[in-house]
């Protein structure tokens, strides 16, 4: 029942004025309590202080896959239930997951450098992340290269569908290919043997980066609607301008009149 | 079953004759695999090593450049709103157009391949190969490119969007492609491995592209 309330924009746009104060603070103290413990967390014994550069890479790297599964969620209310505001929060999704996705690729490629002594390896991990971002920037593409957003939105949404459906099989393949091709001198975090010292921290970053996540993904949401408004009054604006004109029998000079 | 039939034989008809394009695909190919050793040299060694990889990714962009015509040219004139419109599942349309298309497009590529394997120094092992691995994941990349080729129709646009679209999609299938290809030339691999996890992508292409680029066509197009 909540979920339709919600398609009405303009409800959705007064729980989101509410809302977005809430939830920047709690973002805030979240994150500031987040870097407070990664700041704190002791070094490891065998990459030093690097190892701090886990707390952000980590968090970003599981939300660049979480986005998109909260972007398959909304394509789908587009393609099954036409929900009004599921092509909203799709669109609003794809540029904060490159962003997250690219910041993942920022922080592993600066964390590889003291690790592998390269900024760049093509590991498993990051050569399946590259190839994410790659598939957001696509996405991101065809939402820019239709200007009806209607038609954009079902579009994209069998793309995040695809991709969706994609993702584990190019996962799976990279790392086969990986395999295959690399010696198994690749560091690897262990990821289940972290030690509770650094597996506080992370959790707490991850909360943090979650939230700052739903954060920017609702103002996102409320800045898309607003578009979307803009974009009809002005087209609304322009049909009066045009009917205007072509009522006139003087249409030239009324246009020079008014410039 | 005799509308899908009719579908096929017309779209390969269309696509052999003259406008039709399909063979345009296997001239691209050929102009690939002869602007590899401009690029790294006319070193026969080098060029048998890199072989199946520059068959491959060559045949790659040769039916990903294909893909544009597979919906386009029906939209163009009408023809595919009928078939949006009539009494055969959509889905089954589309697996009939991107069979044609295949058979058009992509089955060329693969006969090709050992003209091409010669000029890179290949021998019958690795042509034979190579054929059989494009034989299996070309169908693959047609089913996929199919997606793209949906999308791209219902929204006007083809070209570098398709590709873009497209092309992070098919990397399972280059990666296992080559693959196989190179187990069976040098690798301590076994060929069966990465050929059937390549056959199983194309089957499971064959089952997501129709359904997919039949949704796109159903949704985008008014």
């Amino acid at each position: 029942m909540a979920l339709l309330d919600l398609a009405n924009p303009s409800r959705f746009l007064t729980l989101a004025a509410r809302l977005l104060p809430w939830l920047a603070a709690v973002t805030i103290v979240l994150l500031a309590a987040g870097l407070y413990l990664s700041a704190t967390a002791p070094d490891d014994y065998q990459q030093g202080a690097t190892v701090k550069i886990m707390f952000i890479h980590v968090p970003n790297a599981w939300l660049s896959m979480f986005v998109w599964g909260i972007m398959s969620v909304a394509s789908l209310g587009t393609l099954v239930w036409r929900h009004p505001l599921a092509d909203v929060a799709a669109k609003a999704a794809a540029p904060i997951g490159a962003s997250f996705t690219f910041l993942a690729l920022v922080t592993g490629s600066l964390w590889g450098r003291p690790m592998w002594g390269t900024y760049w390896e093509w590991d498993a991990r990051l050569t399946s992340v590259l190839i994410l971002f790659l598939m957001y920037l696509g996405l991101i593409a065809l939402w820019r290269a239709v200007e009806d957003p209607s038609r954009a939105a079902r579009a994209a949404a069998v793309l995040t569908l695809v991709g969706a459906i994609n993702l584990p099989i190019i996962k799976f393949s990279v790392d086969w290919w990986n395999t295959l091709h690399q010696p198994a001198s690749v560091m690897r975090m262990g990821g289940s043997t972290l030690d509770k010292a650094f597996l506080i921290p992370l959790l707490a970053m991850a909360i943090a980066f979650s939230f700052l996540f739903v954060t920017l993904h609702v103002a996102a949401m409320r800045n898309e609607i607003l578009r979307r408004r803009v974009r009809s009054l002005q087209m609304q604006q322009a049909r009066a301008f045009v009917s205007e004109v072509s009522a006139g029998t003087s249409a030239p000079t009324q246009i020079i009149g008014a410039a | 079953m005799t509308a899908l039939g009719a579908l096929i034989r017309r779209d390969i008809r269309i696509a052999l004759r003259v406008g039709g394009g399909a063979l345009i695909g296997v001239l691209f190919f050929l102009t690939v695999v002869v602007l590899m050793p401009f690029a790294v040299g006319p070193d026969l060694a080098l060029l048998t090593r890199l072989g199946p990889a520059i068959l491959w990714l060559g045949a790659l962009l040769a039916s990903l450049l294909t893909l544009d015509r597979l919906f386009t040219a029906d939209h163009d004139d009408g023809s595919l709103d009928l078939i949006v419109m009539s009494r055969t599942p959509l889905e089954l349309a589309c697996a009939a157009k991107a069979f044609a298309h295949w058979l058009a497009a992509g089955l060329p590529l693969v006969i090709a391949t050992p003209v091409l394997g010669l000029l890179l120094n290949l021998d019958v092992t690795a042509t034979g190969a190579v054929a059989l691995t494009l034989l299996a994941g070309t169908p693959a990349l047609t089913f996929i490119g199919m997606i793209g080729a949906g999308l791209a129709v219902t929204l006007h646009r083809g070209g570098l969007l398709l590709a873009v679209l497209v092309l992070p999609l098919s990397i399972p299938v280059l990666i296992f492609g080559v693959a196989a290809s190179q187990a069976a030339i040098s690798g301590p691999l076994s060929f069966g491995g990465p050929f059937s996890i390549l056959c199983a992508l194309s089957l499971v292409s064959l089952v997501i592209g129709p359904f997919a680029a039949a949704a796109s066509l159903r949704h985008g197009l008014d």
